[in-house]
């Protein structure tokens, strides 16, 4: 308890300290922003909610780290985890996810649970349970007396996603597949008589969902830390950001990303390290709470 | 005769469309009375507000002179204010007894009625009044492979099953053969008459409520047109203007 | 039927009560059967009956056993000196203190557990479908954290409970399978008169048009806590006496598992048959014998082969082996088509 109330003084004693929090919070923020906009794309063009989220992250950064263990550049990493994820989603949709979309939606859940067990447990066999990362031969930059410290690995990494980002918009807004992706979205029995092949459509987004991730996963292995066991917690914290921002809402989805990110660690600066895990599902738990109060207002429930 | 609901300048929006205005309604106790409007005339919209679906902007509803306006919808029924649906909403994949045994009075119950095992008299009950709706011979089917005339039946009989105070109907005879459209007009009287239950009915067809109702409200774009008797609603020009499309 | 009914039970019974002998060598697999079993038919009065698939049965299980066995020390020793020494030998137990403390112990683990189902229902059950399964596996998630971080109750090294009285390591063994056997007939007698009365028609409702409960005046609320408290309280007594029978446990792979025996139970009910009283018993029983028969022939990629099970039924075969019957044998399943004169108030099962 002392040690909490002394984390908060800190706080307030070192101002500079806040700022740096929030700039370790919103660089990976941005991260789990990307791989929530990924879940938001399959959860609104064909209404499965997707718990193998994080483990596709994960298995990205593998990627990206067997690549850097052979010697390949890891920023050669980031395509390649994207291909290859890409890949495997497409593999994913036509055995799994194809026969869960017309059904109810715990049908959905449960399926993609399932596979984020079976994915957790072959990267365990593949790779072991150690954490993993790749060491990046760059500068940490220092500011305000060598109080804050940006590794100019975690710039890179968020910046190439900020790129990232701004290519799958813009390839939303101007594609013809952007185009029938989002008409899917809109009704997919429409867009189906219009002669869209929905089918298409949904393998597209899925194998595009789970690129994002895949290179989400490349660009976290070059500045933070993997596991094969830590797909849930980047799944729930999807869960959290695309369920506080609602569907549809790319702001908001960039908004929450951050603030969870910022939350997050000013909780395990409080709390202490090993509460890390807990602050991510327990904003799980809070977020659903506001949104339930707000629908209660409306004399509605979430649903 | 007392009101037994209230409402009072009620206005509801949706985004920018004005579905109620200003509405003001009262619904006399052990009546009937009638709530009448062309398509869109913002009737379905009304009724929610009154059980709850969603909230109003302002105004208030009380029912037995209480607030209910901020009310969710469980506890809404909780009060004996109960509603069918325009659209049917019964538990398809139960046969008619179960659909009917489910819809005991759970609020007159204690829990320790509630860990009980019907009664022969709750079934009774229950064939009983399926026989009342002409639904006997069907009792033991599927409900969900009844035809939608049959299922608005059930749902009728359910209701009647949960001893409701005030029964709100939303188009009750819409769907059903226009031959048994008669008989389901005597039903309705004399669940009025035999059960004591207010009934607060929505209506397109003129000749049914005209048959039924002691006092008729008519709503045209979201605002309150006209009330009175039947004979007065037949003989205001407003009311003919506005089904026509003279408005 | 009516003559067969009570000789059915009264083999079944007979069975159970001399499993542990007739296969001996079997006799914690058993035992674990038996967890399945009560698990899988908890979880199926929620997810089966009530239409509210929970990912976070789990958390009773593990919060049944902290409570069992902090309780258990508790009447002896100070809890926070005894954990800090990690199970070291200076803390004896008599024969007395060990059951007073285990009898104790699983009491307060299931009214405890029914407690927190309570609480938590009144945050997660304004939640519905998709979003109730992911609040609930968030919250368990959550718990397994937070325990392991309380240092009160061991941390991340979990507790030692002191080991049953006696050198003989057969009579605890046999102690835990009636422990476990007496809870799940219970539950199996409780869930039997349950399901017939008319909470069980009204939870029922809930499942198939919560909206249309609600219009008709249910109190679903109320309903909801009532049934999950009700499931809380056997997981919790279950949880409690894994707890005492795995001697050592800790709070992320033992206790509150969620990935392993938290989703298995939705498996074991799945493949039974949803919203049954056989379904998740059958599923239990037929999950567990195929794990335990294929476990070691998998080498290592088992719980891969959890995970496509998992898949696979979900995707293939979601009815289970009772929802698949009613589809082909309807009549065993009390479907009347044409009108029968007989109806009497016979529960349904």
């Amino acid at each position: 308890m002392d040690q909490i109330i002394g984390n908060i003084g800190l706080l307030f004693e070192f101002p500079v300290v806040n700022l740096k929090i929030l700039l370790d919070g919103i660089m990976i923020g941005a991260l789990f922003a990307l791989a929530a906009y990924g879940l938001a794309l399959v959860w609104g063009v064909m209404n499965v909610k997707n718990l193998a989220q994080g483990d596709f992250v994960i298995a990205g950064g593998y990627v990206a780290w067997t690549l850097d263990q052979n010697g390949i550049h890891p920023f050669l990493g980031i395509p390649v985890a994207f291909i290859v994820m890409w890949i495997i989603g497409w593999i994913t949709y036509k055995l799994v996810i194809k026969r869960v979309i017309e059904r109810d939606l715990f049908t959905s859940l449960l399926a993609t649970f399932g596979l984020a067990i079976m994915f957790a447990q072959i990267l365990n066999l593949m790779f072991g349970s150690d954490t993993q990362s790749i060491q990046l031969d760059m500068p940490t930059l220092y500011f305000a007396d060598g109080f804050i410290d940006v590794p100019m690995s975690k710039l890179v990494g968020v910046v190439t996603a900020l790129c990232l980002a701004f290519g799958v918009i813009l390839f939303m807004k101007r594609s013809r597949m952007g185009q029938a992706i989002r008409a899917t979205a809109q009704d997919a029995r429409a867009a189906r008589v219009l002669g869209i092949d929905t089918d298409k459509v949904y393998a597209f987004t899925f194998s595009l969902n789970s690129a994002i991730c895949g290179a989400a996963g490349a660009i976290i292995v070059m500045a933070w830390v993997i596991q094969p066991f830590y797909g849930i917690t980047y799944s729930i914290r999807a869960f959290v950001i695309v369920t506080a921002a609602g569907l549809g809402n790319l702001p908001g989805v960039i908004a929450a990303g951050l603030g969870i990110g910022a939350l997050e660690q000013y909780g395990s600066h409080i709390f202490g390290i090993g509460y890390q895990q807990a602050i991510a599902v327990l904003l799980l738990l809070l977020v659903l709470f506001i949104r339930l109060l707000q629908q209660r207002r409306k004399r509605q429930v979430l649903q | 005769m007392t009101k037994i609901i209230e409402v009072n300048n009620v206005s509801k929006s949706y985004g920018g469309v004005k579905a109620n205005t200003d509405i003001s309604i009262e619904v006399q106790q052990g009546g009937i009375t009638g709530l009448i409007g062309p398509n869109g005339s913002g009737k379905t919209t009304l009724f929610n507000s009154i059980v709850g679906y969603h909230p109003i902007d302002s105004g208030s509803i009380r029912f037995e002179g209480k607030e209910i306006s901020k009310m969710q919808v469980q506890d809404i029924a909780r009060l004996g204010l109960l509603r069918t649906f325009q659209q049917t909403r019964i538990y398809g994949d139960m046969n008619c007894v179960e659909n009917m045994l489910i819809s005991m009075p759970h609020r007159k119950m204690t829990i320790r009625e509630a860990f009980t095992t019907n009664t022969r008299a709750d079934h009774d009950r229950a064939e009983h009044l399926l026989d009342f709706v002409g639904l006997y011979e069907k009792r033991f089917l599927r409900s969900g492979s009844l035809s939608f005339g049959q299922q608005k039946l059930l749902e009728f009989a359910m209701a009647l099953m949960n001893e409701p105070t005030v029964l709100l109907l939303d188009e009750p005879t819409a769907g059903i053969n226009p031959t048994l459209i008669n008989g389901l007009i005597d039903r309705l009287k004399r669940a009025n008459s035999e059960f004591g239950i207010t009934l607060f009915i929505i209506e397109h067809n003129m000749r049914v409520i005209m048959n039924m109702a002691d006092s008729i409200y008519c709503l045209a774009h979201g605002e309150l047109l006209a009330s009175g008797t039947p004979s007065e609603i037949q003989g205001d020009q407003r009311v003919v203007d506005a089904y026509l499309g003279a408005h | 039927m009516t003559i067969l009914r009570p000789i059915f039970y009264l083999a079944l019974l007979a069975f159970i009560v001399a499993a542990p002998f007739i296969a001996p060598e079997f006799r914690t697999q058993l035992a674990t059967l038996w967890i399945f079993i009560i698990l899988s038919m908890t979880w199926d009065m929620t997810g089966g009956q009530m239409g509210y698939n929970s990912l976070g049965n789990i958390l009773f299980y593990g919060a049944g056993m902290y409570i069992a066995a902090v309780v258990g020390i508790a009447i002896v020793y100070n809890v926070g000196e005894y954990t800090n020494a990690a199970g070291g030998g200076i803390y004896k137990f008599t024969d007395t203190q060990y059951f007073l403390g285990m009898a104790l112990g699983l009491v307060a683990a299931g009214v405890l557990c029914a407690g927190i189902a309570w609480i938590l229902g009144y945050l997660l059950f304004g939640l519905r479908g998709p979003y109730f399964a992911i609040g609930t596996l968030g919250a368990a998630i959550a718990a397994g954290e937070l325990v392991s971080n309380w240092e009160w109750v061991g941390g991340g090294q979990g507790i030692a409970l002191p080991v049953y009285p006696g050198d003989d390591y057969e009579n605890a063994k046999l102690f835990f399978y009636y422990l476990f056997a007496i809870v799940g007939v219970i539950l199996f007698i409780f869930l039997r008169w349950f399901y017939s009365t008319r909470f069980a028609a009204a939870i029922n409702a809930i499942r198939d048009d919560e909206e249309k409960a609600e219009a008709m005046g249910l109190h679903t609320l109320r309903y909801k806590l009532i049934t999950w408290s009700i499931a809380a309280f056997f997981v919790g007594i279950a949880g409690g006496i894994s707890g005492y029978q795995l001697i050592h446990f800790e709070p992320l792979e033992t206790a509150f598992q969620t990935i392993n025996l938290g989703i298995f139970m939705v498996v074991c009910v799945l493949l039974g048959g949803k919203g049954t009283l056989w379904g998740p018993i059958i599923g239990a029983i037929l999950f567990h014998v195929v794990k335990e028969v294929t476990w070691n022939y998998l080498l290592g990629w088992q719980w891969v082969a959890l995970g496509a099970l998992i898949v696979i039924t979900v995707v293939y075969f979601q009815d289970g082996l009772m929802g698949w019957l009613a589809r082909v044998k309807p009549e065993w399943f009390g479907e009347r088509v044409m009108e029968k004169p007989d109806m009497v108030a016979e529960p349904a099962e």
